[in-house]
């Protein structure tokens, strides 16, 4: 009757990652296609039919074509996306529905360690879909510079910068009674006009500083700066400084709303 | 970690108090627990057990006082006093969606089993929780009692000194719950401790070597079952049913015949060394009782004559 716990010191919450994991792995299946089958869609669509009357009424979008020039923006929304979604209602679910955290907190791992394990899973998940939106994107020709090879690395940064403080968030309410407002009135409109679909000098001179307080905004101009290699290093800098702080903030406060939920 | 009998303590809690803001959920209470050893905590819901149970598993800190399991300071230690426990929580907190193997294999993980041992080691389990035949359905589609075994298969996964079981058998039919008793009394008889909580007093009579009864955050009493009942109880108890609202006025009538008289709405309890002795005498004084039974004293007499209320309500 002796217990193993042979490697106790080192990295306890790559085991939190390694169960987030096998969890995808049997249910994964479905997820995949449609992750192949709707960027085409969205960029044949949207790109290749609206960027068609956009060429024909407007002409050129910032020096690209529309299609090249919303391609990249769909690397940033779909890993904000991938962000929120695996951090509201499952985070919620797992501290109190069906309470995987509680069983998960009773073992060595301490709740950092399943946080770190979680946001470090998700992390994973927006690199694999970055790596293949990428080659999606370039495959349409919105990838012209070589800074392009770090657009896995900026979709990572942007899915953090979300999942990290929604996750703590989760963690800290008693219902999801917020969460349906959350979507209404904040990720719907952050989705229409972080500069999605047009530049941000579409927007009247007093509201693009408005537009500039929207943290996908920074995620879209990221991207599109790496795709074009275009913008100064500086503005770039900022744009990781404000997504960084968000994940960062965020996962000190799930630090705290998880302990609180867990141990206390 | 020795004792003074020699005997080895896995637990040992002195003046253990945890708050939550101003509510003081355990007020000081004092337990050991020995190797080999089957401790229950009995009491109401509400008394400060599971609030106790999460302390003793090293996940919720203690407010003030010493807690010591296994010689380690679980403010300290916590992991790796966790490594070497076993939990079954109250609810429990399974991957629905999942197969039964894999919330086993999966929760291994944890523990940082290798995948070989853990293959192996859940088949063991499986058969053990008697659910071999069901290792592949999803645990959405089982019954309470397989979910209840499968917990505790689950919690068995890193082969625990310490087992650690949170009201096992509430919301079980009586089937499920003595297949579960005897899973219990195999563990037990392999050497693992087990702590348990509950609120049944037949539960805590058939598995606890050993018992505390908490009521409001405190202990109120400690020994083994029959000790309690032998000390805070008489041998038999004496059940009287009159029609409603008649039972308030009994105390007095009946008081002369028994040692002691207890009145519940339901019913009225005469603590007597005979049962059948008392009834006839009842009976002599012309007091005609709608129905009578007599029965063996039991923890949940102790319990009422220590606060006064009924376990169940």
């Amino acid at each position: 009757m002796t217990a193993i716990e042979p490697r106790l010191g080192w990295a306890r919450w790559r085991r939190s990652w390694w169960y987030h994991a096998v969890f995808y792995a049997q249910t994964w299946r479905g997820s995949v296609a449609s992750s192949v089958l709707f960027p085409v869609f969205y960029l044949a669509s949207l790109g290749v039919g609206v960027g068609h009357l956009v060429a024909r009424h407007h002409g050129l979008v910032e020096g690209q074509t529309y299609l090249h020039y919303i391609a990249p923006s769909l690397l940033a929304t779909t890993t904000f996306q991938l962000g929120e979604s695996e951090s509201l209602w499952p985070v919620l679910a797992s501290v109190k529905w069906i309470r995987v955290y509680h069983a998960a907190a009773a073992t060595p791992l301490e709740p950092h360690d399943i946080l770190y394990g979680k946001l470090s899973w998700v992390v994973t998940r927006s690199l694999a879909i970055g790596v293949v939106y990428s080659a999606i994107i370039a495959a349409f020709g919105g990838v012209q510079s070589w800074w392009g090879l770090t657009l896995p690395l900026i979709g990572a940064l942007i899915t953090l910068a979300f999942a990290a403080p929604l996750t703590a968030y989760a963690a800290w309410v008693e219902s999801d009674a917020s969460f349906v407002m959350i979507y209404r009135f904040a990720f719907v409109p952050m989705f229409l006009f972080s500069a999605t679909f047009y530049p941000i000098s579409a927007y009247p001179g007093y509201l693009r500083p408005i537009v500039q307080l929207v943290p996908l905004y920074h995620g879209v101009a990221l991207v599109r700066a790496a795709a074009f290699g275009q913008g100064s290093l500086l503005a770039q800098l900022a744009h990781v400084a404000v997504l960084g702080t968000l994940a960062l903030a965020g996962i000190a406060w799930g630090r705290v709303t998880l302990r609180r939920r867990l141990v206390d | 970690m020795t004792a003074q009998g020699g005997r080895d303590i896995v637990a040992e809690a002195r003046g253990l108090v945890k708050r939550f803001g101003a509510f003081e959920a355990v007020r000081g209470v004092d337990f050991t627990i020995a190797r080999g050893e089957s401790f229950g905590f009995l009491g109401p819901n509400g008394a400060g057990k599971t609030s106790t149970m999460r302390m003793v598993s090293a996940v919720s800190q203690p407010s003030a006082g010493s807690l010591s399991i296994f010689g380690l300071d679980p403010r300290v230690h916590g992991p790796e006093i966790r490594g070497r426990i076993g939990v079954v929580p109250q609810d429990d907190s399974l991957e629905l969606e999942l197969s039964v193997r894999l919330n086993i294999e999966m929760y291994g993980r944890y523990f940082d089993l290798p995948r070989r041992v853990l293959r192996e080691r859940t088949d063991e389990l499986l058969d053990f929780a008697r659910l071999t035949e069901r290792a592949d359905s999803k645990v959405d589609d089982l019954s309470g009692g397989m979910k209840r075994r499968l917990t505790i298969a689950r919690a068995l996964v890193n082969r625990p000194e310490m087992l650690i079981l949170d009201e096992p058998t509430t919301g079980l039919d009586p089937q499920a719950r003595h297949l579960l008793w005897e899973r219990l009394y195999r563990l037990k008889r392999e050497g693992v401790t087990l702590i348990i909580t509950t609120h049944y007093m037949d539960e805590a009579e058939q598995l606890c070597d050993r018992l505390v009864v908490m009521d409001n955050g405190t202990i109120v009493a400690e020994g083994a079952p029959r000790e309690l009942i032998e000390h805070h109880s008489s041998r038999e108890v004496l059940e009287l049913r009159f029609g409603t609202d008649a039972h308030a006025a009994m105390h007095d009538v009946l008081a002369p015949h028994a040692e002691r008289v207890e009145v519940l709405p339901d019913r009225v309890l005469l603590y007597v060394e005979d049962g059948d002795d008392a009834l006839r005498t009842v009976h002599a004084a012309g007091i005609t009782p709608l129905s009578a039974l007599v029965r063996r004293s039991s923890l949940e007499d102790v319990f009422l004559r220590l606060t006064g209320r009924t376990l169940v309500d």
